[in-house]
């Protein structure tokens, strides 16, 4: 594919707008003016040609099977694009006159509502634009419940080995110093590290639960009331909330704060990045500290209500991602309660079935129930005899036509698999998929080869990743 | 709706394949204690059909820039979008995807980040340019992180005639690193280089200022960049990329990063987001930008491809020593505007802000010839200007919308010393002459 660049020609025009009735020099003092904008000059046509040909050498989740560890992708229902695209949505400007976007509000509102009762928590901020941001949040929530309590010693969040890297990033923004936890043989928090580490240091223990073991860690509960009495709170990771949607809730389990991501559970597309939705919900203690500001209902309507000097303030500008909030509101109900119960339970059917597929042929390191996602190694007879490795399976799944999984994570997995198969695919495509995975072991015994230099059917080959790095490009050189 | 594809007859199936005799006995492991033991209070699912009319029903209350004439900006802004825009992002290739971790099958999302970055650059002037951020506050928050690890210092100073929301954010993120911010006055509706000299100090990480500024006038950017250098501080301009194209660019005057909201760029108001985070950067501090950055490369037969590069910059390989915890960002908005830049072109788009500098001046000059009406925004300015009137501006913005009209914001929330007339206008190039002269007419009669 050639570059936007190179497909421009000096004096090519785009779109037809009328001139102004006079130029800038007639307004601004001469200095200030810009001269030379080397923007690409293409056609209209030429425009749509080159993105059209770019999306087709995307994969993607209308595309095909996409089972991503953690990412949960899950198929994106077609009405909640539909509605989030409603001129009544996506026109309003969001500083209107509160009488003017009623209708907005109450969606905020009601979705509001809709993740208290899912999560179990008090209270619910949209605000944040994604996990990573939901995450960051919560922290600064906690580091102001403490300031505000004197509690200056709680310098330190404990992180599980297991968990997302955003949780010790989080950790970092937020000033404290991360303390690592290590797992037990069974793959949930070691319980005895645990004691050790608490102490009057400890401002929060990060979790998720689901693990990205995709392992339910049964001493939630031992493990919420070591933190309480240490004085800790407890952050509640919503990455793999999908798994428990109508069984469980974070709330119950003790959690102090935590975040959703709308992109994930709550099946906002992902955008081949972004825009996600990291909205959090918190228990009692932490109300006064939300970020705003939130919609409340009153006799008179729907309103913005700013939070007050406890709150750790703006963690973006407006009110959040809103139309992801249109699509998660479209998204529940839809599906209503008991739909969101259903999922979860085909989630973690799913997940558990495609494992039950592959489970002779490839090493799993925690036997137990798996939730809505399973980890795998790499057999380690293949790697010694053959050299092959993970990397080179996930490579050759492309050439199949379905999407590898989230390899080498969890980090304390050697040569680790994270499959997360969603409960939106069929049986067939999940029989196929593990008869890939078992089909490109025996490629693997019999033609090494074929792997290491996988994929072969893609677009491009495999990627010189280390010259990226090495040599930097990037971006166009002009002239 | 159910989006399950399985019959009873292969749940059935899968679960005898499993060895566990029913759905429930998948969920064994969460303990009775923290078990719900009721269905969730959330009404039952509905069909399509009447989920839609339900949806809708709560868009069509709502009165937005589809129906009404806007002067309302302080931060979004009612642009036009060429129908190629939306008809891009509507390919699920693109909007289905995940964040490009395995390259080969993600050349389409990857290649778009490497032409965005590109153009990024090149708009402001700049030597490089990330993948992306939530929004234009965030940007300029990380973009003042990036100063503090540069520096190795902990106090930002901000104008503040930066975007109160934007200084919301850089507040709430330098509370996370316990960072000592100073915020630097107006002085009219600018800012006196004198006061920002005294302000900075040795232990200045960053200048943080915004042009044009929130008022809408423009700041000294040659003697702010040579304010901060010589206190040995960093300069994040946080720049409106509208204005750019006929604006000498940031990067002319020096700056060391520049950040900017890319909403103006193909994306639509959508009460406030999604949006996009825009930040560049001089060339030696790539390695403290934070999130995703595509670079090229090749591939074993030498065919040129993208991947995203520099990752040991980032969470997922950093941990706590990354340089931001940014994961998920906007790249969805990224592609929006790289297909608008592409599609109006470096000539459409000097024409956009053109047409919207001229409208914003007649405005301007009608305004301030009213009675009782004075200009707030000294000297030069783009598309927003703020103006005083002798009655309160929501008063004035009530009565305009009888005629369909949305008004400008008030700003007296945010700056309570221009009073209660402060009035703040934003002219797109959407906006005709005869909307122009009509608004003129009933802001007269509303006096």
């Amino acid at each position: 594919m050639t570059t936007i660049f190179e497909d421009s020609r000096p004096g090519r025009g785009g779109i037809d707008l009328a001139p102004a009735t006079a130029g800038p020099e007639a307004y601004l003092p001469e200095d200030l003016i810009r001269e030379r904008l080397p923007l690409p000059e293409v056609s209209e046509g030429q425009a749509v040609r080159h993105f059209v040909n770019l999306s087709r050498l995307n994969f993607a989740i209308d595309v095909g099977f996409y089972p991503l560890g953690s990412c949960t992708m899950k198929y994106n229902p077609k009405v909640n694009e539909a509605m989030a695209r409603l001129p009544g949505f996506a026109a309003a400007h969001p500083l209107e006159p509160e009488e003017l976007v009623q209708g907005a509000l109450e969606l905020m509102w009601e979705l509001q509502e809709d993740l208290k009762e899912i999560t179990g928590m008090a209270a619910v901020s949209l605000q944040p634009a994604a996990g990573a941001q939901g995450e960051l949040t919560g922290i600064l929530m906690i580091k102001k419940y403490h300031r505000m309590a004197g509690d200056l010693a709680r310098t330190e969040v404990l992180v599980p080995d297991s968990a997302h890297g955003t949780n010790p990033a989080t950790a970092a923004m937020a000033g404290f110093k991360v303390v690592e936890l290590p797992s037990d043989a069974r793959g949930g928090v070691d319980i005895g590290a645990l004691r050790e580490r608490l102490s009057n240091r400890t401002a929060a223990l990060m979790l998720t639960n689901p693990s990205t073991l995709g392992i339910f860690d049964e001493n939630i509960v031992e493990i919420a009331r070591l933190t309480h009495e240490a004085g800790g709170l407890l952050y509640y990771d919503g990455a793999n909330l999908n798994a428990i949607l109508g069984k469980a809730r974070p709330g119950d389990m003790g959690f102090d704060v935590v975040h959703v991501n709308l992109h994930k559970t709550f099946s906002t597309p992902h955008g081949g990045g972004g825009p996600g939705s990291g909205p959090v919900g918190v228990h009692e203690r932490l109300v006064a500290h939300l970020p705003g500001p939130i919609v409340e209902r009153t006799a008179e309507g729907f309103r913005l209500a700013s939070p007050g000097s406890a709150s750790i303030g703006r963690l973006r500008s407006f009110y959040g991602n809103f139309g992801m909030f249109v699509r998660a509101y479209t998204y529940i109900r839809a599906l209503g309660g008991d739909g969101l119960t259903e999922a979860a339970e085909d989630a973690v059917l799913n997940a558990n079935y495609l494992r039950s597929l592959i489970r002779d042929a490839y090493p799993i390191p925690f036997d137990r129930l798996a939730k809505h996602e399973f980890v795998v190694g790499f057999p380690k007879d293949v790697k010694e005899e053959t050299g092959v490795r993970t990397l080179d399976l996930a490579k050759r799944l492309l050439d199949y036509g379905v999407h590898s999984p989230t390899v080498y994570f969890p980090l304390i997995v050697d040569e680790a698999l994270m499959i997360e198969p969603t409960e939106t695919e069929s049986k067939e495509v999940l029989d196929a998929y593990a008869k890939a995975l078992l089909e490109i072991l025996e490629e693997a015994r019999r033609d090494p080869g074929i792997l290491k230099a996988a994929p072969h059917t893609t677009p491009v080959g495999r990627l010189d990743e280390a010259r990226a790095a090495r040599q930097p490009e990037l971006r166009v050189r002009e002239g | 709706m159910r989006f399950s594809p399985h019959t009873p007859a292969e749940r059935g199936d899968m679960l005898r394949r499993i060895g566990v005799p029913s759905i429930d006995g998948l969920f064994a492991d969460i303990p009775p204690n923290v078990r719900l033991r009721r269905p969730l209070r959330l009404p039952d699912g509905i069909s399509e059909m009447e989920v839609a009319k339900t949806v809708t029903a709560l868009a069509a209350k709502n009165r937005t820039t589809a129906d009404l004439v806007s002067f309302l900006g302080a931060g979004a802004y009612d642009r036009f979008i060429p129908a190629a825009v939306d008809e891009i992002l509507h390919r699920s290739d693109f909007y289905t995807a995940y964040t490009p971790y395995q390259p080969e099958v993600s050349q389409g999302t990857l290649q778009v980040i490497w032409e965005f970055q590109s153009m990024m650059a090149l708009l402001f002037e700049m030597d490089v340019a990330q993948a992306s951020l939530y929004d234009g506050a965030t940007a300029a928050a990380e973009g003042c992180m990036m100063a503090v690890g540069h520096t190795g210092r902990r106090r930002l100073v901000v104008l503040r005639s930066v975007d109160p929301e934007t200084r919301g954010v850089v507040a709430t993120y330098g509370f996370g690193h316990d960072l000592e911010i100073a915020v630097v006055p107006l002085s009219g509706s600018t800012t006196d280089i004198e006061v920002v000299r005294e302000a900075l100090s040795i232990e200045t990480a960053a200048l943080l200022v915004q042009q044009p500024n929130f008022l809408g006038s423009l700041e000294d950017l040659a003697a702010l960049t040579e304010a901060a250098h010589s206190a040995g501080a960093l300069i994040v301009v946080s720049h409106d990329p509208v204005a750019a194209a006929v604006l000498k660019p940031p990067g002319a005057y020096g700056a060391d990063i520049v950040v900017a909201e890319g909403q103006q760029l193909g994306i639509p108001l959508s009460f406030g987001g999604p949006y996009l985070g825009i930040l560049t950067a001089r060339q030696d501090l790539v390695r403290r930008m934070p999130g995703r950055i595509a670079g090229a490369t090749v591939d074993g037969t030498g065919r040129r491809g993208y991947v995203l590069t520099l990752q040991t910059r980032e969470q997922h390989i950093r941990r706590e020593r990354a340089t931001s915890n940014i994961c998920t960002n906007q790249a969805l908005l990224a592609l929006a505007a790289t297909v608008y830049l592409s599609v109006v072109g470096p000539h459409g788009l000097r024409r956009v802000e053109e047409r919207s500098l001229a409208g914003a001046h007649t405005l301007s000059d009608a305004l301030a010839a009213l009675p009782g009406v004075s200009r707030i925004t000294e000297g030069a300015f783009c598309h927003e200007f703020a103006v005083r009137l002798p009655r309160p501006a929501k008063d004035v913005n009530r009565a305009l919308l009888a005629d369909g009209i949305l008004g400008g914001y008030p700003l007296v929330d945010a700056y309570p010393e221009f009073g209660e007339g402060a009035w703040l206008l934003a002219v797109t190039e959407k906006r005709t002459e005869d909307e122009i002269a009509t608004l003129v007419a009933k802001v007269g009669e509303a006096l």
